[in-house]
């Protein structure tokens, strides 16, 4: 029973990863455009298929050895994520930042250009999915029957990693507060002589990065790629934001790994079949009792 | 000047008489396939081995019906695996493209609403891979040509009893997924019914989207199973088994005929193989017209045909058997449709390379189904074929 119920700590650690990792992203841009970018979970899938297509090129058309593969992957997901996202900046919503829309309409954007990715993928490289190939050789470690592999491991400390990098960019750093600033004030800031874009587009830079690394970790522990797969976990992880307090990198964090934990631990003491019945009403009453989420701060002047 | 009208007259109604006689040598079949959505590899299937059939057939003058030669026209439509486009898909093969009959959908998931549509207006159905009863019951129009899942569900009973000398058992399906639900359910009753009560020690369940299954199978894997009962489409199953795997489950996994792909070796890869499924045909090891088929299909698009291949050849085949049965084609459309489902509910018999079956009045065939074990090459091997009493 003990055993089982670490399993599932370990299970819910490792699939809140994931949530954790694509809701630092949203949080990120939210916090500083306050716009939701509803693009993030189809960024987050260009980022898995960006990964199968250079991890498969250095392993075939170069054969390099796995390890060596990965550690050239995880820079090049990266930045090659990070391109896609701030195109879609450039692209999308900095036209209509310029004219001054509405943020409905940048979201309805934001959107859009996820569906464009989706759809895109789809005419691209067809419906068929796509196998990611092995990278390292996974090991199964059973201590006490429970389970786990280095894998398993790599992807929650990596998660950990993230955070801690993130957060210590956010308060720590001269461009940290440059991006604080800019969701504190955004007309009073650039007359401060801060180069407003230049921060947003680190922002994104930051944000589809993360998503290219969550990518790419995602692809390794669940090697089956599908144009649609970002859609799902992605509005799973934007719950995950809001659960936590939208706009804050703790409440991202956590909310990520308290979705993962609320989603493994309903199927782990209830029937299966009321999994997402039973996650979303607690996560529900949670907002019922604190609107803004774990972290979140009222604010009445931002709608 | 009465004359000339006339004469114009004549030469507009022999026109409009010619072309609608040339409109009358075609025939239109509809298909109603998954080409994008969870099981694209299906469609794709489907939908080489229909054209495989059609060239076959233009290429020798086309279908005699009545003594009069009629050229095949079909047409693909994707329903992207997903019940609700399958019935509007359903609904425009039959207004607007006028099909004389239709293929498919595949899936259970999309083959139960989509039959409702089909039986409602009046249009020959025959779909290839449906399992599920709900399919064909009460629906004349509707007709399959695989087994049903009461039959499959008790040959992966008793197949995986004597193989694994197996007590217990553990099932995981997709709820959302009429296929998968019904069979489970079909699974649980006949194993306690020949085990014993409570011989199921865990029937769980996920979502289509799903891609993480860790808590299901951690509790699966806690109650012990001496096996897993999987019965779950291609995609889903390369995710499951790996990751049953990485929780350090080592005891087999019995699957169904929705594991039978192309693909499924290419995205599960080492740990598939020597699992077993039940399911149509046997690829490796055919013998007469179906490993005609086989290579034929294999030389063409370079990779073995999955089950689907098959039964979407034998259901095109019968439905273009029953329509050279009605004997001569009228050229109005619901009369014609008519004549068709009268014609297949009276074929005695049918051979095809997926065995010969019999329909019995549900539009049902009563055929044999196989289980095979998947080879460290990655072969889908016959173990046992197993057929109604």
């Amino acid at each position: 029973m003990l055993a089982t119920f670490i399993q599932n700590v370990i299970n819910a650690l490792q699939w809140g990863s994931f949530y954790a990792l694509i809701a630092l992203g949203y949080t990120l841009v939210y916090g500083v455009l306050t716009l939701i970018n509803f693009a993030h979970g189809d960024v987050f899938m260009v980022g898995a298929y960006i990964a199968f297509f250079v991890a498969t090129f250095l392993l075939t058309a170069l054969g390099l050895p796995g390890w060596v593969a990965l550690a050239l992957t995880i820079p090049l997901v990266m930045i090659l994520t990070s391109v896609v996202g701030v195109t879609l900046e450039r692209v999308a919503y900095r036209p209509l930042r310029r004219k001054g829309a509405n943020r409905l309409y940048v979201v309805i954007t934001a959107l859009m250009a996820g569906l464009i990715l989706e759809h895109g993928n789809l005419a691209l490289l067809g419906a068929s999915r796509k196998a990611f190939p092995p990278l390292i050789s996974e090991h199964v470690y059973t201590i006490g029957g429970v389970s786990f592999t280095n894998l398993k491991v790599a992807v929650i400390f990596t998660a950990i990693l993230v955070f801690i990098i993130l957060q210590f960019i956010v308060t720590k750093t001269k461009i940290g507060m440059a991006m604080r600033a800019i969701s504190y004030d955004k007309f009073a800031v650039p007359l401060m002589g801060i180069p407003i874009d230049t921060v947003i587009v680190f922002t994104f830079i930051l944000g589809s990065g993360f998503a290219g690394l969550a990518g790419l970790l995602f692809a390794m522990s669940y090697p089956v790629l599908e144009p649609y797969m970002g859609a799902l976990i992605g509005w799973k992880a934007f719950i995950a934001a809001v659960v936590g307090g939208i706009g804050d990198i703790r409440g991202a964090f956590l909310g990520g790994f308290l979705l993962g934990a609320v989603e493994i631990m309903v199927v782990a003491f209830f029937p299966s079949t009321f999994r997402d019945l039973i996650a979303f009403s607690v996560l529900l009453a949670i907002l019922t009792f604190k609107p803004t989420g774990l972290f979140g701060i009222a604010k009445t002047t931002k709608i | 000047m009465r004359k000339m009208l006339f004469r114009l007259s004549c030469t507009c109604a022999a026109l409009v008489l010619a072309t609608s006689a040339m409109a009358m040598d075609t025939i239109k079949i509809g298909f109603n396939i998954p080409m994008t959505g969870d099981i694209p590899k299906v469609g794709e299937s489907s939908k080489l081995s229909a054209e495989m059939l059609k060239e076959d057939i233009n290429s020798a003058g086309g279908l005699d019906v009545g003594g009069k030669k009629y050229m095949l026209e079909f047409v693909y439509e994707d329903n992207e695996a997903k019940a609700e486009s399958a019935v509007s898909t359903a609904l425009k093969l039959i207004e607007k493209d006028e099909v004389l009959a239709m293929i498919g959908p595949n899936s259970s998931k999309q083959a139960v609403p989509a039959g409702q549509v089909a039986d409602d207006n009046q249009t020959v159905m025959v779909t290839p891979w449906s399992t599920n009863p709900d399919t064909t019951f009460e629906r004349p129009w509707v007709f399959r040509a695989a087994f049903l899942d009461p039959f499959q569900g008790p040959v992966a009973v008793n197949f995986a009893v004597k193989t694994f000398s197996a007590k217990t058992a553990g099932v995981l399906y997709d709820l959302s997924n009429d296929y998968s639900k019904g069979l489970a359910e079909i699974f649980r009753d006949e194993f306690e019914k020949k085990m014993g009560k409570d011989t199921i020690v865990a029937f769980e369940s996920h979502g289509t989207k799903d891609q993480d299954f860790s808590a299901q199978l951690t509790k699966i894997i806690a109650e012990k199973p001496d096996f897993i009962f999987l019965p779950d489409n291609y995609n889903q199953v390369a995710l499951i088994v790996k990751q049953a795997h990485q929780l350090g489950y080592k005891k087999p996994f019995m699957g169904s005929d929705a594991w039978g792909s192309a693909e499924l070796m290419t995205l599960c890869g080492d740990d598939c193989k020597g699992l077993y499924f039940s399911t149509h045909y046997a690829a490796a090891g055919a013998t007469g017209a179906t490993k005609e088929f086989i290579d034929r299909y294999s030389k063409k698009h370079g990779y073995v045909p999955d089950d689907v291949a098959a039964l979407t050849w034998d259901a095109t085949r019968i439905v273009l058997q029953a329509i050279q049965n009605t004997g001569g084609l009228t050229g109005k459309l619901r009369k014609d449709r008519k004549a068709i489902r009268q014609a297949m509910s009276e074929i005695p018999s049918f051979d095809g390379i997926t065995g010969g079956m019999k329909f019995d009045e549900q539009g049902d065939p009563v055929k044999c189904a196989v289980v095979v074990r998947i080879s460290d090459s990655g072969e889908f091997e016959f173990a046992e074929s197993v057929c109604p009493q």
